[in-house]
């Protein structure tokens, strides 16, 4: 028997590292926590509007297998099913356990949580602390780790940067190379496993909703390493924003799930105040386009319907790119105490204050629905088997993802309040199965022999060298600002194949300017300079892997819009005709005239479709450039089709 | 887009925790809705002073850049702050940046705010579950005591409060407004509450709530708006209470 107690190493401090932390400690194990800053100060805090669960309060008839439903729908059907709905399965259980960790959430007269409507759904499905839902469920789980590392059980390493994972012989992860940010030591962590719960990678595309952090290095890393990236070209353009020099700021989903409607002046560069133009004088466009989901369509659908709006009709607000995000309204006090938090910042940075004048906004990179690839075990029923070592691992042996930075759960597109809910969810699904991947190692860390880390460590201290004594001509930061440029010109909400090409060639020319690049500061005590450049050097390597992906797949799907492959859907299209159609053909052939006129030939498209592209992408690096190949989907519990939201 | 106004920042610098520090003048182009941070993002892709010299980009902590990470906390024009919202235009020039001046320098306006997370390992600011598992739902609670506890648990441990207290400096173990305020909080809770009185025997020790000296500063700088004072005097009630428990129990 081993004397030491399972340890793990886990990258990341934000909701998916902290829920796997406490649950790894909750069962005895050891924590080696890394992160850039104090994890209180993640990215997680970011997130506004709340966190779905399915507990049908309000006796609306919402379940689990709703919201199961609404996700792969919501995702467009590309996401590995018995995940999702084992998610969604969980998810009430999961707001039980915050909510007595002692989350503000909002309460009913009675004292109960409170729930409210978000994008892509029917139901009040959501619950929340004012509009600082990711900050509130943060803290709770901050406290609960600080409690363990009170108790001995979790040790952090806070201004540390991780490197890459330590591989032996075999290719089994035993540990992590990290870089002290204060020293600038060079040294390694061991244990049983490492888990990377780093997040998004926004900082690729540069003026986006993510915080600094967010830059996708640690993901590129194992990537770099051999791992599988799946699903790069799905990137989130979430519709509200706010405009500004060092970041767009989110305006949540929240503010619409609480009555805010969209709209533009129907006449163009209308220079009126938008509070004296009358009702019939606007296009409230969400509403008349969908009049069953209005505001509340999925992201992707209602980013295309701006940017359609603001490109193609050219109606944006004062001739600009923006739209009115309108809660005039509401009353004051009601906006006050559901969406407090986030009328604030926009009062605080523009200066206006929304409860009297509608917010101007507009679209931004927002989150990753792809990421490192990782693996699960379905218990056979469509849900998943917990005591499995496969959950969560990515294809490099004991080395394991969760949160943001995994590839799973939403598909082609997330729906909002799902983010926060998969982040715990992951953390907390996968310690059981870390625990017997520990358990059933035949060989240990401790067997591993100490040149396997040297070696790690003194690669990592010669290319951290390396990188320091560039003294070339480029600025690294203006050039982490042109590949931002790059990606938001070309590979965003419309995507083009001669864009995207262009885009790849760009990308290219950038990799030469970095070899040109000068290290801006060589001293060594606290100094960010050549950690950036490690930084770039991977996101460069990221923004092929989306460039390339999205190039490759060629369909429209979720948040993948390429027009040029748009099925162009019938209008009187109703999406259970394609449930009945894959039905009848099963019998037989199928008659033209069963279906309105056109239906058929629509249906065949989508079938074809979906054949050739309802995959995921998996970029493996080969000779410096993302390998793109295809695996198949598990869609064995709900028949995918096509999506509609009128 | 930049138009031809200029901005003037002057910064203190610091290159380690034992060396002098000195100070930068650094112009930029003006742009439209530009905060500190912006600023100082641009000072990276250009990294040179009014008079021409070739410097080192300035050495900050920041990151969600919405006042919600506590990150970016600063003095900025003798006012501690966080720089995120800190917008150029509201602020006279040239703008002045230093480092908060309680917590040890790491480097330029980087410093170490370790202090204020160990104070919260002393109070024990959490609520002591039985465990993860799914054992039900959490304690029904009115929705007026819930949203008294959001106020409170809106604390992002930024430090502003400590910067502006003239109880707290660098060489004592005066604990601050906002870990008193966090022990308002988790006593507030049901299930924290059963916690309580060791709480509040840890903060009527040394460094403890009897050495605020009632300055007021702390709720003036706070940027979440926590009512501080409110949590001190609470807090200080209830330490009473629990020394008049003591004196009778003992």
């Amino acid at each position: 028997m081993r004397k030491q107690r399972p340890s793990y190493i886990v990258i990341g401090g934000g909701l998916a590292g902290l829920a796997a932390t406490m649950k790894l400690c909750e069962d005895k194990a050891k924590v080696t926590l890394v992160s850039y800053q104090p994890v209180k100060r993640s990215h997680s805090v970011c997130a506004q509007g709340g966190i779905n669960a399915a507990i049908d309060t309000k006796g609306e008839g919402d379940s689990p297998e709703m919201h199961f439903y609404d996700t792969v729908k919501g995702g467009d059907f590309l996401a590995n099913q018995p995940l999702v709905r084992d998610m969604c399965h969980q998810a009430p259980a999961i707001i039980r356990l915050m909510d007595r960790l002692g989350v503000a959430f909002n309460r009913t007269p009675e004292g109960h949580l409170e729930f409210r409507r978000f994008g892509g759904t029917l139901y009040s499905r959501t619950a929340f602390a004012g509009a600082t839902t990711g900050q509130q469920l943060l803290y709770a789980l901050d406290e609960q780790v600080r409690r363990y590392e009170h108790d001995g059980q979790v040790k952090k390493l806070e201004w540390h940067e991780y490197l890459s994972a330590v591989l032996d012989s075999e290719n089994i992860c035993r540990g992590a190379v990290l870089h002290d940010l204060r020293t600038g030591e060079i040294f390694t962590v061991k244990g049983d496993a490492v888990v990377l719960a780093t997040g998004g990678p926004s900082q690729v595309y540069g003026k986006t909703t993510g915080s600094t952090v967010c830059n996708g290095v640690a993901t590129t890393s194992a990537y770099l390493q051999g791992a599988k990236y799946a699903n790069g070209e799905f990137i989130q353009v979430h519709p509200t924003a706010i405009p500004g020099q060092d970041k767009l700021r989110l305006m949540s989903e929240s503010a619409r799930g609480e009555g805010g409607r969209i709209w533009v002046p129907k006449k163009a560069n209308d220079s009126r105040d938008p509070l004296t133009i009358p009702e019939e004088e606007r296009y409230y466009f969400l509403e008349e386009n969908h009049p069953r989901f209005g505001n509340l369509v999925p992201r992707d659908v209602a980013s295309r319907e701006i940017h359609d709006v603001v490109y193609n009709k050219k109606l944006g607000v004062g001739g600009q790119a923006m739209v009115y995000l309108d809660l005039t309204h509401q009353s004051a006090g009601f906006l006050e105490h559901r969406l407090g938090g986030i009328l604030d910042i926009y009062s605080k940075f523009t200066g206006e204050d929304p409860k009297k004048v509608p917010m101007k906004i507009f679209p931004a990179v927002h989150y990753s629905m792809g990421g490192i690839w990782t693996d699960y075990e379905d218990d056979g029923n469509g849900l998943i088997d917990h005591q499995s070592p496969r959950n969560q691992m990515t294809s490099i042996q004991g080395l394991y993802a969760a949160g943001e930075c995994d590839y799973q759960f939403h598909g082609a597109n997330r729906l909002g309040a799902n983010s926060l809910l998969s982040c715990i969810y992951t953390g907390l699904m996968m310690g059981p199965g870390l625990i017997s991947y520990s358990q059933n190692l035949r060989a240990h860390f401790e067997d591993v022999p100490s040149t396997v880390f040297d070696q790690a460590r003194d690669q990592w201290q010669e290319r951290m060298q390396g990188f320091r004594q560039m003294n070339g001509k480029e600025n690294p930061y203006v050039l982490h600002q042109d590949m931002g440029n790059i990606l938001l010109a070309n590979v965003l909400i419309v995507r083009e194949n001669s864009k995207l090409e262009k885009a790849l060639t760009e990308i290219n020319d950038l990799e030469t300017r970095f070899k040109d690049v000068q290290c801006l500061d060589t001293t060594h005590w606290s100094n960010p300079a050549p950690s950036m450049i490690q930084q770039l050097h991977c996101q460069i390597q990221l923004a092929k892997i989306i460039t390339r992906g999205a190039l490759i797949r060629n369909e429209f799907r979720g948040a993948h819009y390429k027009p040029e492959f748009d099925l162009n859907q019938p209008k009187d299209f109703d999406p259970h005709e394609y449930v009945e159609y894959i039905e009848k053909k099963q019998y037989g052939e199928i008659q033209e005239e069963e279906f309105p006129s056109g239906h058929v030939a629509y249906m065949k498209r989508f079938e074809e479709c979906n054949e050739r592209w309802l995959k995921t992408t998996i970029a493996e690096h080969k000779n410096n450039q993302p390998e793109i190949s295809f695996e198949e989907v598990n869609t064995s519990l709900v028949q995918p089709r096509p999506r509609k939201y009128d | 887009m930049p138009d031809d106004k200029i901005i003037r920042l002057k910064i203190k610098r610091q290159d380690q925790p034992d060396t002098k520090p000195y100070w930068q003048e650094i112009e930029l182009p003006h742009k439209p809705r530009a905060n500190v941070i912006s600023c100082l993002m641009d000072i990276q892709m250009n990294p040179v002073t009014r008079d021409g010299q070739k410097v080192t980009p300035v050495v900050w902590e920041c990151n969600c850049l919405e006042e919600v990470c506590g990150s970016c906390t600063m003095v900025i024009n003798g006012k501690v702050r966080q720089s995120c919202t800190a917008l150029v235009d509201a602020l006279p020039q040239p703008i002045v940046l230093e480092p908060m001046s309680k917590f040890p320098m790491v480097r330029d306006l980087q410093v170490d705010r370790t202090r204020m997370f160990e104070n919260l390992k002393k109070v024990k600011a959490w609520v002591h579950i039985d465990g993860t598992y799914d054992i039900g739902e959490g304690p029904v609670i009115p929705e007026k005591q819930r949203a008294k506890a959001y106020l409170l648990s809106e604390c992002m441990t930024c430090g502003c409060c400590l910067e502006a207290c003239p109880q707290f400096t660098k060489d004592n173990d005066f604990m601050g407004a906002s870990t008193f305020s966090q022990v308002r909080l988790f006593n507030m809770h049901p299930t924290g509450a059963m916690e309580s009185e060791e709480r509040l025997e840890t903060i009527m020790g040394e460094g403890g709530i009897a050495d605020c000296g009632n300055a007021q500063s702390c709720v003036e700088v706070c940027p979440k708006k926590i009512p501080l004072t409110e949590s001190i005097a609470e807090v200080g009630g209830e330490t009473t209470l629990q020394l008049l428990k003591n004196l009778l129990l003992k």
